[in-house]
């Protein structure tokens, strides 16, 4: 394989000889992931942001929604380290209670996506005829259809059943991350599926098939691993497109009520005010940007670990 | 009424010269007139006195082009169809009506010769019928003369009920009569006080529309090329974006309009259309700026544009729900039948009202947009009541509750026979809107009153769809927030929303206009003898009356007296009211050299 | 191929009639109705509301209103606006070439920059310049473009006041100040919705180039001696390109409905912000058309895609 020279035979005997431990592909995979270093460093930076928006708001004495005129629009200082907004809230606490929702949903949603995509994209790529065109046009519906009458819809007709369900905030939360993950798996599933249709006519599976190896198998073994360069990319791209997506809706009503101070909503309301109280806007913008980077490059070190190919 | 007598009096001095109109006012403002409106007063007893900048180019044309910036566009230039006030901006550039409104909510004749009053003959004593004098020598775009035709046709094609048009409301209970070609007779049913009932009426020639009206009415070609009598002749027209006309080189009246042609830009947001203006000075004039006023101080800032107020009779009201949003009475919530379980309670109703900060709000989020009120009607200003008296105390709503058997429970929240003071309250989204909730559930919160905020898409809860629980007809929530506009400097419209035989309901598919539930025998009997009552000083007292019945009982809780906003260039001269719509001034638009 | 083809353009039809019909029930459930502005206007009374409802026939059973529709259609009659009173088809003519212009070229924008960027950095992985386009590529896509778009109108038309911010449809100059006029104000939006766009784009090039960069035949192809110009060209982004034909696919029929943020703050007259506007204002006949025009290219772009899987890999077969 490309890359992977192997020793002279004449060069260490001793290390020829001495055995090799037997290493589990799991251990093998973290090994390898520890060795990027900026992977690293990005599980470290998002596992302090869980800890933050977790514990954050039960450490923080400051309320979120703590109206204070005298102090509007104020620049970072000790008494609101990230400043307040323009009804004199404090930024910091709005920051850390709104990640919690922002994170969770961010992720919730990029799950779901991934989940349901790859499903689709596999069970398409892997079958002929009908089962394909069947979820092509599945597809193809989801992509035509105009997500804002959807939303409305759907908010209109699941709000109360879901609140009655899970209490209101958990069933907002559930409404919101079905309604951003339904309208994002269709581009993985395409993805996922053109990976297919090219990895399932190479030698290694027809290699496997002759090997008795079934079609769950050849899936779950073989193919999908090699498939999963764009799922991870649209994964970490997905992210942020559900934190955005998120603002989107609480902009236009759909979303979480109009206190919550998810980042999205922090950043649309504080757009006005570019030019006059710039650190509003920064604050969550340089949020969504770090968590976005973070996961990136846990996305990047997953590829290279996970990756047969690589050796490194 | 000694109020009434008084100003009859100073009436009487300042026509016959005793008594200076200067002093007039300043007296009348003791009195809690504010200055339009009593100026509306000597206004109506003959005695106006000019209001508006003078026009001052001494020659039609070479003002070059005139943009304006509306972030809504135009969708249609039928002004019978105008489904929104862009609508009508939009067909203003190219109709004109009768007679228009001033800064001062006095008429100022356009397409009329001169404006009826009783002096000239033009009203009649009985008060059932006013003769319009159409002006000598107007002609239509196409070179067509202007008549009493066009006139009494308008209101025939707008009253065409397969035509279904907007405009049918203000041609209810009267009828039109071509008198001879230059004269029209508007006849009431009953004798009305309100007698500019038409004078705003956009005017569509007859001789295009005439072959369209009724279930054809869509058809005509002139909806979407329109020719009316404007300053300014039709160019071109891309619905929701842009309108764009030229100069009306025969236009009635002389040396205007100042501008070669104007561009009427639609889309975006009130931000960036006051940056538009204020900032790059890339746009004359921006409409309904709905920015919050720290914006809009720092954009003018900038020396480029002003931004412009004006009174119109928008107030922007909370409402208690009279009526029980949970309780289903014959398949129906928030019935009339029912009454609210803890609103009912008068010590509930004190409270909320101490708690609602006014001032704070308009300080920090209207700025100047919006003056504290605790009044319904607040313009004209004869018919503003200075009774009510507005406080804003939390911890007197927490003595009041405390008094009243309301006790903490643990979570914080006040309950008194196992109901707790938790509601809902709803309204649409608009970054204000929301901002306005917050203040108030934050004071809320410290009198241990918890109020769930709910937004609803400005389409859905302004709509009438009677499927959707969410309208602001249907009130399934405790409190509600909008503003409510009063249309024409009357303030009928305007009470029609508290009579008892208006109330949305299930059987008027929640069409009908007292949304708030509340009513009172002695509203609706003040209401039904304002219906008649010709003397304008009793009319005004009897208005006065009725607000402070609606505003006193705690369930209507006005907030605001919502101004029109608009950004202007800094040369411009636009006389902008908020009587009328913006375009209808136009051929009156000039910009400094 | 030729049957292949063949059945995927037959199947097209029914596909078609079957998304009409989802699309047609979720307008006519959704909440909401064409009238909401009139709610506030005193003037109007309700009656008349409601008699424009029956006029236009929004009280009618939902199956019937859609046999109206579908009978309409067949005939080439898109329908009328209840807003605005025009016919459908007007309203979308009068904005395709805007729509075209800007967003079309904002898409090109973003494969022009994806595809070099994301092949070079795949080629020296984990080198400063792949740092540095992965950085930037992902301030792309964190940042709302509403966001980005308000940065750039501060920057470039308020603080510099180089670039208008407001879209003309009609610029009244002609030859080259026409075509001057025109780049400057296309500028902003064109790279508002191109660098978003081709932020997350590069991430995918670079992603599938080195999936295939550590294969044996690029090995095989440079120790042959080919400059590495053409292995890259030739070998390497020919198999690459899989996914990118997939996402730009995806993304053509994204040309036709526009980019409703980015035309809200720029003022462009595209066709994203005619159906934004006909969404909110629960104007179903134009939501209509415009989303079963887009239904028609989606499911013909998805076709052409799957059509170009077949020439780049010609292992790909469909039987």
């Amino acid at each position: 394989m490309a890359g992977s020279t192997l020793a002279s035979a004449t060069a260490e005997p001793a290390a020829i000889l001495a055995p090799r431990p037997v290493v589990s592909p799991a251990r093998e995979a973290w090994r390898r992931f520890r060795r990027h270093g900026l992977a690293v460093f990005s599980l470290v930076l998002l596992a302090l942001m869980v800890l933050a928006v977790g514990l954050g708001p039960l450490l923080w004495p400051l309320a979120i929604n703590d109206i204070d005129f005298a102090a509007r629009l104020a620049t970072p200082s000790a008494a609101h380290p990230l400043g307040t907004d323009d009804l004199g809230q404090d930024l910091l606490a709005r920051l850390l209670y709104g990640g919690r929702i922002s994170l969770a949903v961010g992720l919730a949603a990029m799950g779901m996506a991934i989940g349901v995509g790859t499903l689709v994209g596999a069970a398409a790529g892997m079958s002929r005829g009908w089962v394909d065109t069947a979820l092509m046009w599945l597809t193809d519906l989801f992509l035509s259809l105009p997500q804002l009458p959807l939303l409305l819809l759907v908010i209109y007709l699941f709000r109360e059943t879901l609140k009655n369900a899970f209490g209101p905030e958990l069933g907002v939360f559930v409404l919101i991350v079905g309604v951003i993950g339904a309208f994002g798996w269709m581009p993985v599933a395409r993805l996922v599926r053109a990976q297919f249709f090219s990895l399932r006519e190479k030698e290694f599976v027809e290699a496997a098939r002759a090997l008795g190896a079934g079609r769950m198998r050849l899936v779950w073994r073989h193919i999908l691993p090699n498939a999963l360069g764009p799922v991870i990319v649209a994964g970490t791209v997905d992210v942020a497109g559900a934190i955005i997506a998120e603002s989107t809706l609480s902009f236009l009503g759909l979303g979480f009520p109009p206190d919550i101070p998810t980042w999205g909503r922090i950043l649309f309301d504080a757009k006005d005010y570019l030019d006059i109280a710039p650190h509003w806007a920064l604050f969550p913008g340089l949020a969504i940007f770090l968590t976005v980077l973070a996961i990136n490059f846990i996305g990047d070190g997953l590829r290279d670990a996970l990756d047969p190919r690589r050796v490194l | 009424m000694q109020e009434e007598n008084e100003l009859r009096e100073w009436l009487e001095q300042v026509r016959s010269g005793a008594l200076p109109r200067r002093l007039f006012l300043a007296q009348a403002a003791g009195l809690g007139l504010s200055l339009p409106m009593a100026a509306v007063l000597l206004g109506s007893a003959g005695l106006a006195g000019a209001a508006e900048p003078a026009y001052k180019p001494s020659k039609r044309g070479g003002g070059g082009p005139l943009k304006l910036l509306l972030w809504q566009g135009p969708t249609l230039l039928n002004p019978h169809f105008a489904t929104g006030t862009k609508d009508e901006e939009g067909s203003h550039i190219f109709y004109e009506a009768l007679a228009r409104y001033d800064v001062d909510g006095n008429l100022v004749p356009v397409l009329a010769a001169e404006v009826p009053s009783k002096e000239n003959g033009g009203i009649s004593a009985d008060g059932r019928s006013v003769t319009w004098k159409l002006k000598k020598g107007v002609t239509w775009h196409d070179g067509q003369p202007f008549t009493a035709d066009d006139v009494v046709f308008n209101w025939q094609y707008a009253t065409d009920p397969a035509a279904a048009t907007n405009t049918v409301g203000y041609y209810l209970g009267l009828k039109l009569e071509k008198v001879d070609a230059l004269t029209v007779r508007v006849v009431f049913d009953k004798p009305s006080p309100f007698w500019p009932e038409t004078a705003t009426v956009q005017l569509v020639p007859k001789h295009l529309f005439a072959p369209y009206m009724g279930a054809k009415s869509r058809e005509a070609p002139a909806n979407l090329k329109p020719v009316g009598t404007g300053p300014y002749k039709f160019v071109e027209f891309r619905p929701g974006d842009m309108v764009r006309g030229e100069l009306n080189p025969n236009y009635h009246q002389p040396n205007k309009p100042f501008f070669d042609t104007v561009e009427l830009k639609g889309g975006g947001d009130a931000v960036s259309a006051a940056r538009a203006v204020l900032q790059t000075g890339e746009y004359d004039f921006a409409w309904n700026l709905l920015v919050e006023d720290e914006i809009l101080k720092r954009l003018e800032a900038g020396g480029k544009g002003r931004v412009v107020f004006a009174a119109g009779g928008s107030t922007e009201s909370l409402y208690l729900n009279y009526a029980d949003p949970v309780a289903e009475i014959d398949g129906e919530r928030s019935s009339a039948k029912s009454r609210h379980p803890l609103f009912s309670d008068p010590a509930v109703r004190q409270a909320m009202g101490l708690l609602i900060d006014r001032q704070g709000i308009q300080n920090f989020i209207f700025g100047r947009a919006g003056i504290a009120t605790p009044n319904f009607v607040n313009n004209p200003p004869r018919f503003r009541s200075a009774n009510l008296k507005p406080e804003f105390n939390i911890d007197k709503a927490n003595a009041v509750l405390d008094a009243a058997g309301y006790k903490r429970g643990a979570d914080g929240i006040r309950e008194k026979g196992g109901k707790k003071l938790k509601f809902v309250f709803q309204t649409s989204i608009n970054a204000p809107r929301q901002k306005v909730q917050a203040i108030i559930k934050q004071a809320c919160q410290k009198a241990g009153i918890e109020l769930e905020l709910k937004s609803v898409v400005a389409s859905v809860f302004f709509s009438s769809d009677v499927a959707n629980p969410d309208t602001y007809g249907k009130f399934y929530a405790d409190m509600q927030m909008y503003l409510v506009s009063q249309g024409r400097p009357y303030p009928d419209r305007h009470m029609q929303r508290f009579v008892s035989w208006e109330i949305a309901s299930k059987a008027n598919k929640w069409l009908g206009v007292n949304l708030s539930r509340w009513h009172s025998d002695e509203f609706d009997k003040a209401y039904r003898a304002s219906e008649t009552e010709l003397d304008p000083v009793k009319c005004a007292a009897l208005f006065i009356r009725m607000n402070d019945l609606a505003c006193g009982d705690g369930y209507v809780v006005p907030l605001l007296f919502r101004q029109a906003v608009s950004g202007l260039g800094n040369k411009m001269v636009a006389p902008l009211n908020g009587w009328d719509v913006d375009m209808a001034s136009l051929a009156d638009w000039y910009r400094e050299t | 191929m030729g049957p292949y083809l063949l059945r995927r353009l037959l199947l097209a039809v029914p596909s078609l009639l079957g998304i009409s019909v989802v699309l047609f029930a979720v307008l006519a459930l959704a909440p909401g109705d064409p009238f909401s502005e009139m709610a506030t206007n005193p003037n109007v009374p309700p009656e008349v509301r409601e008699a424009l409802r029956q006029s236009l026939g929004l009280n009618d059973p939902v199956w019937q209103r859609y046999g109206h529709w579908l009978w309409a259609m067949l005939h080439g009659d898109w329908g009328f606006s209840f807003i605005s009173r025009v016919d459908v088809d007007t309203l979308i003519w009068q904005r395709v070439p805007v729509t075209l212009a800007v967003i079309g070229a904002s898409q090109l924008l973003a494969l022009a920059v994806a595809l070099p960027v994301g092949i070079m950095a795949a080629t020296r992985p984990y080198s400063w310049f792949d740092k540095l386009a992965n950085t930037l590529a992902f301030m792309g896509f964190s940042l709302p473009t509403f966001f980005t778009g308000l940065l750039l109108i501060l920057l470039f038309s308020i603080k510099l006041d180089w670039l208008p911010f407001v879209y003309r449809a009609d610029i009244p100059a002609t030859g080259w100040a026409w075509w001057w006029e025109q780049l400057r104000q296309t500028l902003m939006p064109v790279l508002v919705l191109g660098l978003f766009q081709a932020a997350g784009w590069t991430r995918y090039v670079r992603s599938a180039a080195l999936d295939v960069i550590r294969l044996d035949y690029v090995t095989t192809a440079r120790s042959k001696g080919l400059p590495e110009r053409l292995v890259v060209l030739r070998h390497v982004a020919r198999n690459a390109l899989i996914p990118v034909v997939t996402l730009v696919a995806l993304s053509m029929p994204q040309v036709f409905g526009g980019a409703i943020v980015t035309e809200q703050i720029f003022r462009i007259p595209g066709i994203g912000s005619l159906l934004i506007d006909a969404i909110l204002r629960n104007d179903t006949p134009v939501i209509m058309a415009v989303t079963f025009v887009l239904a028609c290219l989606v499911i013909l772009f998805n076709l052409v895609a799957d059509l170009l899987y077949g020439w780049l890999d010609p292992r790909i077969s469909y039987r």
